[in-house]
């Protein structure tokens, strides 16, 4: 294949793969389950889930007058969430993609293999 | 069904098997349809196995912060040492999708949910070193955008569900991948499969020493209650592993951190005219 369609190739993955993420966050975060999960059942049911700080740490952060847990504040009920979701998997995409830039950056591009050693 | 690339296909596929998994697990219909279909107003996606503050003591914080720290600060080398920056984009994608996906809580009977927690994908694509990075990434924006996950307790999160999940569920599969044969889609359809369970199972394990040690719950009933829920989770998170990474194996197996060898990979989807 010519370097073009590999780079054409990559860019669908990114696209793709992002688009896909951001579906997920949009369109079905709806629909997720709002039973407990493995954890919150088993401290409820074991009854350690008053152990919970009241006063949570990320309630100091300023992203706390923005997100109220997975709910946009100030957004209309059934689209709180997925903007929520839409936000965090932008930014998600945002600090890996970023955090790998600047550990891999100013590496030349091979072609084969993803390591260069064993 | 999966000849194509496009993004709506892996959607469509994505959420038929999120479906089917969810139904699968729904014999007892304990949640019934409700749970899947009821667009409940109200309800808020709290997420599985991530430790809220107040759950840990200052020692297994300190400790798990500690280990979480030196393993993240590793892994940074080794990426740096050892990765291409054509692993970079992926390194956005995967952490995206693994974001997302963590947001989609399935029922599983008796009333609780589980979700995916993705080490184990992370693995498969990026290697442990950049897939526990990856891991890092989600719970850090769970933790400070969402207050999902305490912040005093993120390294124990971290650990748990980020390193001893990528690097348990990288070595696993890579183990059971390579005995049963690198470029067959069954040997990574089973080594995914076991692995992605294991993982969640070890996560979960190591959850509930934590908070035994902790003082907050007795080791044995902690073991006992967190274990049997993740048994279930476990086959969720098995299930959308498969699905994901086959899909991926179909349409791009160059991007499995350890790819099929061609000839074996041409067998069976020839995906370039050569």
């Amino acid at each position: 294949m010519s370097q073009n369609a590999v780079q054409i190739r990559n860019r669908l993955v990114i696209f793709g793969g992002l688009g896909v993420a951001l579906a997920i966050a949009l369109f079905v975060s709806p629909f997720a389950s709002s039973d407990p999960d493995g954890l919150d059942r088993v401290a409820g049911d074991l009854k350690f889930d008053e152990k919970e700080a009241a006063e949570k740490p990320a309630e100091k952060l300023p992203f706390y007058a923005v997100f109220d847990e997975y709910a946009l504040r100030g957004a209309p009920e059934p689209i709180a969430t997925p903007l929520a979701g839409l936000v965090g998997t932008l930014a998600t995409f945002g600090l890996a993609w970023g955090v790998g830039k600047l550990v891999v950056r100013g590496k030349s591009h091979s072609e084969d293999g993803s390591q260069t050693e064993g | 069904m999966l000849s194509q690339h496009s993004p709506a296909v892996f959607q469509e596929e994505f959420q038929m098997t999120f479906a089917t998994s969810c139904f699968s697990v729904l014999p007892f219909g304990m949640n019934g349809i409700g749970g899947i279909g009821g667009v409940s107003i109200g309800w808020r996606p709290i997420v599985a196995l991530h430790i809220p503050d107040g759950f840990l003591n200052l020692p297994v914080i300190g400790v798990t912060w500690v280990i979480s720290i030196a393993l993240i600060a590793l892994a940074l080398q080794r990426v740096q040492a050892e990765y291409q920056d054509r692993t970079v984009p992926l390194m956005g994608v995967c952490a995206a999708f693994i974001f997302a996906a963590q947001m989609i809580n399935f029922p599983i009977p008796g009333g609780t949910s589980g979700h995916l927690l993705g080490g184990t994908l992370a693995g498969a694509l990026l290697g442990p070193w950049a897939g526990s990075l990856v891991m890092a990434a989600v719970f850090i924006v769970q933790g400070v955008l969402f207050q999902d996950g305490g912040i005093t307790v993120m390294g124990a999160n971290i650990f748990n569900m980020g390193l001893i999940g990528t690097f348990g569920g990288y070595y696993l599969f890579t183990a059971i991948r390579r005995s049963l044969g690198r470029n067959k889609l069954q040997s990574m359809v089973v080594a995914s499969a076991v692995g992605a369970w294991v993982s969640v199972m070890a996560a979960a394990f190591v959850c509930a020493i934590q908070l035994a040690t902790s003082g907050t719950v007795p080791l044995g009933v902690a073991l006992s209650a967190m274990l049997g829920w993740h048994v279930l989770i476990g086959i969720g998170e098995a299930l959308i592993t498969v699905a994901t990474l086959t899909f991926i194996w179909r349409s791009r197996p160059d991007l499995f951190f350890h790819p099929p060898r061609r000839s074996a990979v041409s067998v069976a989807q020839p995906y370039s005219v050569r």
